[in-house]
């Protein structure tokens, strides 16, 4: 039998989260040098439409294709040196996230199928006690979407949008809203 | 164009999610940042699929072992009582969480931050910057040494002070482990007016409270608090992994 511990509960990352989570190289997923690099760039909002600005947005995403250099991903080796999967942005300055990434290809969904190429991505901030959860999809994979499981089991097409970004000149944007009549779909994970 | 094949069916583990009534909420009244920045719609589930149960495994080459020490990140030593701080890392399978990243921040002994918003009147230590960082070794365990965090008072209702905490983020090796949170100190008598402290449900806030450990203190140096940290555990383990014989 075995014992159950209980999970440490979380708390807001607070005003202060500069002082421990800044990372010169947090928004470099990729070298901004690297062959294929995009930026994937957002405002958060808060419900009165004022930009939150000491918010920090985490992504964590599979290489261009499809994978995670992971010991979780049975599928082995991944082959893209120098890419992390990871990127930390704070909205300090204007109040924009920005993170500097490759399109990541499509990945399994373990019951035979393809997910649409997309993003997790963690929200915190200041007033929010637990981080929240939402995916950034892509506007120009219009056919992958169409039969993503995720992106289907939502109620509607408003829904969707607010999950999928749109091409810019260097990459994509998608802004995040906290609230509101266009808020973001957040998930429970 | 993706190069992926969805290959067969792929047996993947899924993470437990801790009852309701042992988790903070994303928002709560009382703490009235909340009102503007809590989503009010019920999140959707997302299903552990590859992108969840990964995650980043951050940190060689990020940290090093200097970082563990606060008090030794300037010419001189930071005032306030001198503390180590230490616990492990456990999924909540019991099993420790090996070379994971734990990153820490906290006030200094006055209860101020080094940061442009926090300005209230009590003096900057020019020998503390209150960033900490270390991997947990083989065996899921962590080590700071540090000085006591100072209470400080805040805007969110009047005479509104903040207990004595130490801010941990961490990652365990899948996205749905990541976890920041708050570490507070035994017998703290702010606890009750604290909305940060009270949104945690009541019968999981003494998890978020480190106990004075005699044993660890230092003699002639420091005094000692320990404080375990739990992260989510795998309800399916695909492969059966080694155990270490060190299971709390």
């Amino acid at each position: 039998m075995k014992t159950q511990l209980r999970t440490t509960p979380s708390a807001t990352v607070g005003p202060y989260l500069a002082i421990g989570l800044t990372w010169e190289d947090g928004p470099f997923v990729v070298a901004p040098d690297a062959d294929g690099a995009i930026w994937i760039r957002g405002t958060v909002f808060d419900g009165n439409g004022d930009v939150v600005p000491d918010a920090m947005v985490e992504t964590w995403q599979a290489d261009p294709d499809g994978r995670f250099d992971h010991p979780d991903d049975p599928r082995g080796p991944v082959a893209y040196p120098g890419f992390r999967g990871f990127g930390r942005s704070q909205t300090v300055d204007g109040g924009e996230y920005a993170v500097c990434t490759l399109k990541p290809g499509r990945v399994p969904d373990g019951d035979g199928g393809l997910q649409a190429p997309h993003l997790d991505v963690s929200v915190f901030m200041r007033g929010i006690l637990d981080r929240v959860v939402t995916r950034i999809y892509f506007a120009d994979e219009a056919a992958a979407n169409a039969e993503d499981a995720v992106l289907r089991s939502l109620p509607d097409d408003a829904a969707r949008e607010t999950l999928i970004a749109t091409p810019t000149d260097d990459g994509y944007r998608l802004d995040i809203r906290l609230q509101g009549d266009r808020e973001t779909v957040f998930f429970a994970v | 164009m993706s190069r992926t094949t969805s290959g067969s069916r792929l047996h993947l583990p899924r993470y437990l999610r801790e009852e309701d009534k042992f988790r903070t909420p994303v928002g709560y009244a009382d703490y009235r940042s909340t009102g503007l920045r809590a989503p009010l719609h019920a999140p959707v589930d997302l299903p552990h699929r590859l992108t969840e149960i990964t995650g980043p495994l951050l940190g060689e080459g990020r940290v090093t072992p200097a970082d563990a020490d606060l008090t030794r990140q300037h010419d001189g030593e930071p005032q306030g009582q001198r503390i180590i701080v230490h616990g492990r890392v456990l999924d909540s399978d019991g099993k420790p969480v090996p070379h994971t990243l734990v990153e820490i921040w906290q006030a200094n002994a006055g209860g101020r931050y080094r940061h442009v918003v926090d300005n209230w009147p009590s003096p900057l230590d020019p020998n503390f910057t209150g960033l900490g960082r270390c991997l947990t070794d083989d065996r899921g365990r962590y080590e700071f040494t540090t000085i006591k965090p100072g209470a400080y008072p805040w805007g969110n209702h009047h005479n509104a002070w903040r207990p004595a905490h130490i801010h941990f983020s961490l990652f365990g090796t899948a996205f749905t482990q990541r976890l920041v949170t708050q570490m507070y100190f035994p017998d703290d008598p702010l606890f009750f007016q604290d909305p940060i402290f009270n949104a945690i449900p009541e019968a999981a806030r003494p998890l978020a409270i480190s106990r004075f450990d005699y044993e660890r203190t230092v003699d002639n140096w420091a005094l000692a608090f320990r404080w375990d940290i739990v992260l989510r555990g795998k309800d399916q383990t695909p492969f059966e992994t080694e155990d270490d014989g060190d299971v709390a």
